[in-house]
Parts: C-alpha cells; structure tokens; sequence
C-alpha cells in the first residue's frame, strides 16, 4: 500500500512538474508540434553521468549477455522474441482503446487470442501468418502524448536508459493497474507467476532489443562526436514518430516545421 | 517566325531532356556505385576512401554542413564559415564513409518518390533484409534545385533524420561551451584525425 502511495505522489509530482515546465512554451497541453526539438535537457548534468553510468553498465554485462543472446539457435531468438511481443499486447490494447482506435484494439485482442492459444503462448506468431496487420506498439507515454500532453524534460533513467518525464510517468501506469501482465504475475495470488516472472520477461525484452541492436549502436558511438546527444536527439525523433503512430517515418511530420533546410544554398 | 519559335521551343525541351536527371535515378545510381564498392574484396580502409569519392560526387556536403550548424551559422564571418565547412567536410566524408563501410553488399531498392516542392524530392527506398536484419526504409532528401546535378541533403533511416541527429549533436556541443564556435572545430578536427 505505501509502495503505491509513494508511486502515485511521485507520478503526481512528474506530471505537476511536466504542467510548470510547459510555461517555458514546450508543454502546453494540445501545443504538441516538432516536440523531438522543443525538450528541455533541464537535467543535462545529471543525465550524462547517468548515461556514462549505463554505457559501463552496457559494456561490463547487457552487451556480453546479448551477444550471448545471439548465439543461441535462430528458432529459441525467434520464439522468444514472439512471446516477449505478445505479452506487450495486454499494455498495447488499453492503450489502443485510451487513444480512441477501437478498431485497432479489437484486431490486437484477437490477434493475442490466437498467439496465446493456437501460437502456444505467443511462442509462434500465428496472427502474422494469418495476415494480421504489422503489430505496433503501444503505451501508456504514447497515451499522454496523443492526449496532448508534452514530453517534458528529457531524463536518463539508470538501467532503463532515454526516456522524458510524461514516459516515466506513462511507464508507473503499469505498474499502478495497466498491466495485466504485472497485476497476474505480481498480485494474481497464482503458483505458476510470481514478480520473478515479470522482472524477468521485461529483462528479455531488453537484451532482446540489445542483442538486434548491437552493430548499429557500435556504429553510432564510433561516428558520433557526442554519443550522448546523438542517442537523445534518436530516442525524442522515434517517441515523436510513435506518438504520430509514424512508426516508419513520414516526412509530414519529421519537417512539420522545420524550416532551416529552405533557408540552405549551396552555392 | 512561328515555326522558328516552335523549333526553338522543342530544341529547349530536347536539352533540358538531356541533361536533368531525374532523383530515383540518381539515387538509385549512387546506391548501385557504393552497392559495388562494398562488394568489392578489398580491406575497410580502402572501402572508406571509394565511398569518399562518391560522397564527394553526390552529397551537397556545404548545405549539410550549414543545415548541421542550425540558428549558430547566422552568428558566423566568412572567415569562419569558411573555416568550420574546411573542417565539416573532413569530418562528415569520414563520418558518412565508416557508417557505409559497416554494410556489406547491400540491396537497396528504389520504390517511390514524393516531390515536395522545386527545391526537394523524397526518394523513398528499401535496404532489403537479410539473415541478420530485417528490412529498413530508407528516404533520402535530394536537393533539385539545379535538376542537372541533384544531390544527397539528407537520409533518413526507418524515419530518423541522419541531418537532424547532426544538427542537435552540434548543438549540444556548441551550448557546452557557451556557444564557441571554435570548440566545435576542435570536435569536427579531432574526429577527423582519430
């Protein structure tokens, strides 16, 4: 109950920090344009060091554990891969009905039906055999987003790495009820799930996306002259594609109102 | 007097014909010539100084780097300008070449365009997927304000703009150090020299 407590007044606070923030004119409720831009690093200091902090963390033990993560047969990656993206499915659906798309929401619920039972325990993505639409998805900081709340600050979160104040916020709303997976694991009262089970699904998800991220991560810092702002200036333009639901780009809203490139001459 | 005007009028056509180039195809040719070059069994270094080439060919290098410099290049002499586009230069060829030098026989397929005004084309493309990765899209933002020499102003990877990363990047070096241009040039130079 405290846990709870605690978690609901340090969300409060974030988003009654996000609301002041917004005086500066980047986070004013429905003022949501180019905000991959507009966000603040107001915790620059703090977010580098924590950022070196992961980068140690990375190279001592989630970069080994993902290579190791690789070298595993093609069809355990892809296995478990589909069961970690079926699971996100249960945040994905609220999200979907939160956002207004109940089209969306009834094709994902079927599309969970069917990976959980015929896809044996969403190890199989039979859905994507069937021609299910691409899944893409969905959480509760891309919810605020579309509900036109502005990402706030920018934060470093340790371990979990780039994130701003309305995702850190959207992300305790799993842990506050919007997580089906969470509220079985954790409070189900069932012999088979336990918060062991839930840390460590959400730990696969994460070497997974490191394991298939590998090269292009060392590719970036090698060419990169401040690693740092590279990989916040990638995670705010990819949050901003996500919230537009422009997952593969779109150049609309990538130079909404970006006028620099007009004023460039060559010669 | 007609007549002469109507054969002036299909001479200007036939030349303009000629010499324009259209954008997926100067894409899809750039991609072809660095497709080749990556192909070769030749070793990264010497894979690096080819793609140099073709960068310096078909990238509008300067309007990069003054796009990379943001609101700061209005704050720039010539001699300064002249100066950071000495060293950008160096810096993005070595930059754009070891990203390139990373892919080896790359399948990039042209599949769409979008004309977003006189000044710029979207050239929408694929990098086919392989057993390692699966497919990417790729756009590249190509210059055609002179339509006889289109060129690369920008790619933009599974919606991620490669020119916006650069600017903010930049930036944030330049707000490190209170805006000093010469701190960037100290970046742009050691990287170059690494």
């Amino acid at each position: 109950m405290l846990k709870k407590l605690t978690i609901l007044l340090f969300s409060l606070f974030l988003i009654a920090f996000n609301a002041n923030a917004g005086s500066d004119g980047d986070l004013v409720l429905g003022k949501n344009k180019s905000e991959a831009q507009n966000t603040k690093d107001c915790f620059e200091k703090l977010n580098r060091a924590t950022f070196a902090f992961n980068q140690g963390l990375d190279k001592a033990v989630i970069k080994p554990i993902a290579k190791g993560y690789r070298k595993l047969p093609d069809k355990v990656q892809k296995g478990t891969s589909n069961a970690v993206k079926n699971l996100s499915n249960l945040v994905t659906i609220p999200n979907n009905v939160l956002q207004g798309d109940i089209k969306t929401a009834i094709i994902n619920t079927a599309r969970l039906a069917v990976n959980t039972t015929v896809g044996l325990l969403g190890t199989i993505d039979v859905a994507n055999k069937m021609g299910f639409p691409k899944y893409e998805k969905e959480d509760y900081g891309q919810t605020l987003g579309k509900w036109g709340f502005g990402p706030g600050c920018y934060l470093v979160l340790p371990v979990l790495g780039p994130s701003t104040i309305r995702d850190t916020t959207g992300s305790f709303a799993n842990i506050m009820g919007g997580d089906p997976w969470y509220n079985a694991s954790v409070h189900g009262n069932n012999e088979f799930l336990s918060e062991g089970l839930y840390i460590t699904s959400k730990a696969i998800s994460g070497i997974e996306f490191r394991a298939n991220n590998i090269e292009s991560f060392e590719n970036l810092e090698e060419n990169s002259i401040d690693f740092y702002a590279s990989v916040r200036s990638l995670y705010l333009q990819d949050r901003e594609n996500k919230i537009k639901n422009n997952q593969r780009g779109n150049i609309d809203v990538i130079y909404e109102d970006d006028e620099d490139w007009e004023e460039i001459e060559n010669k | 007097m007609k007549n002469l005007l109507i054969l002036i009028f299909l001479l200007n056509l036939l030349t303009v014909n000629t010499h324009s180039i259209e954008p997926e195809v100067f894409v899809q040719s750039t991609v072809n010539r660095a497709s080749e070059i990556l192909s070769k069994n030749i070793s990264k270094e010497e894979k690096i100084n080819e793609l140099k080439v073709i960068a310096k060919e078909t990238v509008d290098i300067k309007g990069v780097g003054f796009y990379s410099l943001g609101s700061a290049r209005k704050n720039l002499d010539n001699n300064q300008k002249k100066k950071y586009l000495e060293f950008f230069e160096d810096y993005f060829l070595k930059s754009f070449s070891s990203r390139l030098s990373e892919y080896s026989n790359p399948k990039i397929e042209v599949q769409d365009k979008d004309v977003l005004n006189k000044n710029y084309t979207i050239v929408k493309s694929i990098l086919m997927a392989t057993s390692d990765r699966p497919e990417i899209k790729i756009d590249w933002r190509v210059y055609t304000k002179n339509p006889e020499s289109p060129l690369i102003r920008d790619l933009i990877i599974e919606g991620l703009s490669l020119a916006r990363t650069q600017k903010e990047e930049f930036a944030s070096i330049l707000n490190s150090n209170n805006g000093d241009i010469n701190a960037l040039y100290e970046a742009l130079e050691k990287f170059a020299n690494n």
